[in-house]
């Protein structure tokens, strides 16, 4: 009788493909990286490396064009800023309130509500704040209703579900005795839970903050809808601003030559805020793991 | 209750701040959903569906057509890959396996990467590089990447969700490694992997900066894979910054929230099943 147990060459060849399967993603990591400094570290050098990112004015069109990017990096990072002091003052709490202040019946019908928050599309966030937030801004607080301010509140709306669900998780992982002991000792439920809990998770929650910033810098298309996009030294929150990522798509249309490549350094400029959010962040996992 | 507060005044206050967050936090999104669906719904005119694309009509019957051909397109690319990738991470590598380090390294690298990234290096990679122009393969490549993480790390959980007992007991009937895997580690995972391919569509579906110049802005029906087209998300961003079809913009908004809830729904149906077995 032949027994039809497992074909060497068979089992060979499939894990021969899992496994290239699993190298992919380092290829295209690899890729990514090749072909974004590739293409936008010479115009850097081009333009001079201090010029290039601590040039405060861009003008492109002009004769001779200057590409200074500094006013899009500030841009970047205050709208950023504005939006991790509302996102993560909300989110936090409201990870604090899904973890230790409601019943299993609430959080059933909050937890999708959340996921569903990080679901809708960027595209649709900015529409609503085009609507909405920029008329509101514009009659209350003067201004066009296209600024820093805007963009901050959209933003911080738009990260709200990746620091509610990082916070929320590193609250749980608590150890309930640390909890416990507090009540023991006479504090109050919400005493207990915001200074003993709370500082227990310190770095799962910096890395959900960490992991808002990522999200809040690199987000383009809800900001270019707010921001107003005006590409010079940011003067105040109710004034308009333009941010790194909204440079790249505003003019990428057009754009040929160093202009163009200029316009690919800033993303190279962005990619390595990224990276560099991503490392912190890997670097505070592992510590939680530990 | 209000006893309970009456000598902690700061407690109360606590307790009203984590409060007001997360009513804050559901208040924003009901709002959104209900503002777009109540002044969008009367916006839903049936020349949006008409079968030609004109100035006047802003149909946008091709812009879900593209929508169609770029979620299929992308989940036949990123679906097989991220699932065997997963396969050999969860299944064949071996505990400290120096390449599982590093794939989880790189695809925690690639969830991080904001989509305007992708779509730099799409325009550079597909578009220029390999001369795919602007077009939907373009597109689809480049999606492909950026929704990989997410079916890979989807794929893994369910895999990990299925009990060893299962494993052994394929061992133990004689089965090998690839059929223990295909036919019956596998087919228990389904539900945790189409929860994760669900979301994906999801993410597709409301990409918008992946795509501007990778699939590009042409926004009539596609002649074929190799031309260009908008998808909803992108027909949805061109009308809102051109300003002048507010009206068709609701509508397109009200396409797209409602896809998103559909798309949340199911994948939440399957996330359940697994969290029943």
């Amino acid at each position: 009788m032949k027994l039809s147990l497992s074909n060497p060459f068979k089992e060979r060849a499939a894990s021969t493909i899992f496994l290239v399967s699993a190298l992919a993603s380092i290829l295209f990591v690899a890729l990514i990286c090749v072909f974004l400094f590739a293409n936008g570290v010479p115009a850097i050098l081009k333009i001079g490396f201090t010029d290039f990112l601590f040039g405060t004015e861009w003008a492109p069109t002009d004769e001779p064009a200057i590409y200074g990017i500094f006013p899009m990096i500030l841009g970047s990072l205050y709208v950023t800023l504005g939006a991790l002091a509302i996102g993560v003052s909300v989110g936090l709490l409201s990870a604090i309130f899904l973890a230790r202040f409601c019943s299993e019946r609430l959080h059933r019908v909050l937890k999708p509500a959340v996921e569903l928050l990080a679901g809708i599309p960027s595209v649709i966030y900015g529409f609503f704040g085009l609507v909405i937030i920029v008329p509101f801004v514009r009659q209350h607080l003067g201004g066009s209703g296209f600024s820093i301010f805007t963009a901050s509140i959209l933003l911080g709306i738009m990260i709200l579900p990746t620091v509610i669900s990082v916070s929320e998780a590193g609250l749980r992982a608590v150890p309930n005795s640390y909890y416990e002991g507090s009540l023991a000792l006479g504090a109050t439920h919400e005493r207990s839970v915001f200074f003993t809990v709370l500082p227990a998770a310190t770095s799962e929650i910096v890395a959900g903050i960490i992991l808002g910033f990522g999200r809040a810098i690199g987000e383009t298309m809800a900001v270019i809808l707010v921001a107003g996009n005006q590409a010079r030294m940011p003067d105040g929150i109710f004034e308009g601003v333009r941010t790194l990522t909204a440079n790249i798509v505003l003019e990428m249309g057009y754009a040929t030559d160093l202009h163009r490549e200029a316009l690919i350094a800033t993303g190279v400029v962005l990619f390595s805020f990224i990276l560099t959010i991503n490392l912190l962040f890997s670097i505070l996992k592992k510590r939680v793991v530990k | 209750m209000i006893g309970y507060y009456k000598h902690a005044p700061f407690s109360l206050f606590l307790r009203i701040l984590v409060s007001l967050a997360i009513a804050i936090t559901v208040c924003t999104l009901g709002f959104l959903i209900l503002y777009i669906l109540v002044k969008g719904i009367p916006f839903l005119k049936p020349s949006l569906f008409s079968l030609t694309y004109t100035s006047e009509n802003v149909s946008f019957l091709p812009s879900i057509l593209n929508t169609v051909i770029i979620v299929f397109g992308s989940l036949l690319v990123a679906g097989p890959l991220g699932i065997c990738a997963a396969i050999y991470t969860v299944e064949y590598a071996r505990r400290g396996n120096k390449i599982v380090g590093l794939v989880r390294i790189t695809t925690e690298t690639l969830s991080g990467i904001p989509s305007i990234i992708y779509g730099l290096f799409g325009m550079l990679f597909f578009v220029t590089f390999l001369h795919l122009g602007y077009s939907l393969v373009s597109g689809i490549l480049t999606i492909s990447i950026m929704i990989l993480p997410l079916v890979m790390r989807t794929t893994e959980e369910a895999l990990r969700s299925v009990p060893d007992s299962y494993r052994e007991g394929s061992y133990g009937l004689g089965a090998g490694k690839l059929r223990t895997v295909l036919s019956v580690i596998l087919p228990s995972a389904v539900p945790g992997i189409l929860a994760g391919v669900i979301l994906a569509v999801g993410r597709v579906v409301g990409e918008t900066a992946a795509l501007v110049y990778t699939a590009g802005t042409v926004a009539d029906f596609p002649k074929g894979i190799f031309s260009s087209g908008r998808t909803l998300s992108v027909h949805m961003y061109e009308l809102s910054r051109e300003g002048f079809h507010t009206g068709e913009a609701y509508a397109t908004s009200v396409i797209l929230i409602l896809v998103i809830l559909l798309i949340n729904w199911i994948s939440n149906k399957f996330a359940k099943k697994i969290g029943k077995t």
